[in-house]
């Protein structure tokens, strides 16, 4: 049993190394600009995805106020390069850490709600962030920030020409996310999450420190969506607040979660690898036409996943392996 | 504008004749909530539609919007139903991840419903330009008060009065009454759990109608007008307490002096944020709102 475990979160392992691998090559033969695009938004919704399932998937705390730190991020590598110079690297760091400082400090009054209490407050703390954001004059208001081209450099962590560097980035940050994912399933707080999420008073008599196991994974959660934030706001070299922290941002990054498997290892890869596309295809091939017919297509597949599929995705595959395998 | 005692009582009144109809807008969502415990994230969709079906009525039949309303009400009745007997029920029976379940499906329903509005009556902004009341004050004690609104508020408290009226005193109510108490158990006096569940959601979706008819009068009609809605919603039924119908008249109240006090102190584009405060607030405080059971 044990070593079976051990065996089988080897193979995890493996075939995550695979994947990146073979994720790596791919846009050497596919050079198309607009496929790129897509490729490096599906990473980053992976990794966001990813992170989101840590405090939601795993601990049960679901919130759909994320897009609070993904702004944060996208907004304090903006205002530290455009006002003082600050490289983005920093800025990224910094927005992290601001993020899981954060995190933490509204944990500390949210985590007594329960259900959908919870739920809402995480909205509404966001939301209220957005308001902020949207009439803080010296950080660009509603207008937002146009972060200035000053060429192509990995120190400045900026690319006109080609988008290679921005996906290799999305793709660090996916495998990071996927791997700290890994990693704490079979650490103590992974058990400790999940005994959170499935009874927290029978975790707490057994001994698991309930608030603290919700602190730490909300701190790791915004940290990493924090820094996809500020890849964001690299890679579009724009932002305002509606777009990195409106409420539909905390549900697209929700979304390749839920349809590919909440509080599962490969679920949110799974969704995003499956949705995105789907999403920026049906956009941009019956999308144009502005009438509505992408929003059509779009919200019934959310429609008929989540009632034909309510574990997810993610099941599909295991039932397989473990049919082929003897 | 300078705060003298007019402007302060002025924007009080106002701010209740609006909280009045939050209540309205959100005691469909808590009674939905209240019976079966599935947040219909697709309200503010509801309301977008009954809002629609008041804009057309009124251009192709010359309805006022105030004739209109019962008939809102009974077409939002039946559409409610048919999302609980077509989605809804569905994702009821989700073993796995039941919450994540209700939510997706019907979020998925309210960008499908704004995607058929899009396409079917494009996005464009449109109001009703001269129904009976709009546009028309009254002055009572020199305040002025918009008779829409005014005409709302009414409707609120007529329309609650008659839920406590329906759920206490009849024998479908007290099915409901006892749906909400064992789903499992009603089956057992011979109530169809399915049937109060479906008339539950068209009872919800008909009080939501109202409301948006009287909103027709004075707001514009437009594909995404629910979700600035649908939001306050929320946090009024979280606010009076998630399972208690009656919270979301008082939570509604709450919510719409609360913004017109934030309006007061606040530029407007802010005014939003005194609610979502109070809301934390009191949750911080009492974590099951102010009436909550649960």
């Amino acid at each position: 049993m044990d070593n079976n475990f051990t065996a089988r979160r080897r193979r995890e392992l493996m075939l995550a190394a695979f994947l990146a691998t073979v994720a790596a090559i791919v846009p050497l033969f596919v050079k198309d600009v607009y496929a790129q695009n897509i490729m490096v938004l599906t990473l980053m919704y992976a990794a966001l995805s990813q992170s989101w399932n840590i405090l939601s998937g795993y601990c049960g705390q679901i919130s759909l106020g994320h897009a609070l730190y993904f702004g944060l991020g996208a907004y304090t590598t903006a205002l530290l390069f455009t006002k003082f110079g600050v490289l983005p690297w920093f800025g990224m760091l910094g927005g992290g850490l601001i993020s899981a400082l954060i995190a933490m400090g509204l944990g500390y009054p949210c985590f007594r709600l329960r259900g959908h209490y919870f739920v809402i407050a995480t909205i509404v703390i966001a939301e209220i962030a957005l308001l902020l954001f949207q009439n803080w004059n010296w950080a660009g208001a509603a207008l937002g920030i146009d972060i200035p081209v000053r060429g192509d450099s990995w120190l400045k962590f900026q690319f006109t020409r080609s988008k290679l560097p921005y996906f290799y980035f999305a793709l660090v940050l996916a495998c990071i996310a996927w791997f700290v994912t890994w990693w704490l399933e079979d650490s103590k707080w992974g058990y400790w999450w999940r005994a959170v999420k499935d009874n927290p008073d029978a975790a707490e008599s057994l001994g698991v420190v309930v608030f603290n196991s919700k602190m730490g994974a909300a701190a790791v959660s915004a940290f990493l969506v924090a820094v996809g934030g500020s890849f964001y706001a690299q890679f579009v070299s724009y932002i305002d607040p509606e777009s990195v922290m409106g409420f539909q941002f905390s549900l697209l990054m929700a979304l390749p979660a839920v349809l590919g498997g909440i509080g599962t290892l490969w679920g949110p890869m799974l969704g995003a690898v499956i949705l995105i596309p789907l999403t920026e295809l049906t956009r941009s091939f019956i999308g144009g036409s502005g009438r509505g017919v992408d929003l059509i297509v779009y919200g019934s597949l959310i429609v008929l996943i989540s009632l034909a599929r309510p574990q997810g995705l993610v099941g599909l595959f295991s039932r397989q392996r473990k049919a082929v395998s003897p | 504008m300078s705060l003298t005692a007019e402007t302060i009582i002025q924007s009080l009144a106002s701010g209740l004749l609006m909280g009045l109809l939050y209540g309205l807008i959100a005691v469909g969502l808590a009674l939905i909530f209240g019976l079966m415990d599935v947040v219909n994230f697709a309200h503010g969709e509801f309301l977008m539609i009954a809002m629609y079906v008041t804009f057309f009525l009124f251009a192709f039949f010359a309805v006022d919007p105030l004739l209109a309303a019962p008939l809102v009400a009974a077409s939002l009745f039946v559409f409610g139903a048919v999302v609980y007997l077509l989605i809804v029920r569905f994702a009821m029976r989700a073993k796995a991840n039941a919450g994540m379940v209700q939510i997706f499906s019907t979020f998925g329903l309210a960008i499908v419903m704004r995607g058929l509005a899009q396409f079917f009556f494009t996005p464009d902004y449109r109001s009703i330009t001269h129904s009976w009341l709009g546009g028309k004050t009254i002055s009572v004690a020199g305040i002025f008060l918009p008779q829409p609104q005014l005409m709302g508020a009414l409707v609120s408290i007529v329309a609650f009065a008659a839920l406590y009226f329906f759920i206490h005193r009849t024998d479908f109510g007290r099915a409901l009454e006892a749906t909400r108490e064992d789903n499992g158990a009603v089956a057992l006096v011979g109530i169809d759990k399915n049937r109060v569940f479906a008339l539950g959601w068209g009872l919800g979706a008909a009080l939501v109608g109202l409301a948006g008819a009287i909103m027709a009068m004075f707001f514009y009609v437009y594909p995404d007008v629910g979700a600035s809605f649908a939001l306050i919603a929320y946090v009024t039924v979280a606010l009076g307490g998630f399972g208690s119908v009656f919270g979301a008249f008082a939570g509604g109240i709450v919510v719409g002096l609360v913004e017109a006090v934030t309006a007061l102190v606040l530029p407007p584009s802010l005014k939003s944020v005194g609610i979502y405060a109070v809301y934390l607030l009191v949750v911080f405080i009492r974590p099951r709102g102010l009436f909550g059971s649960m």
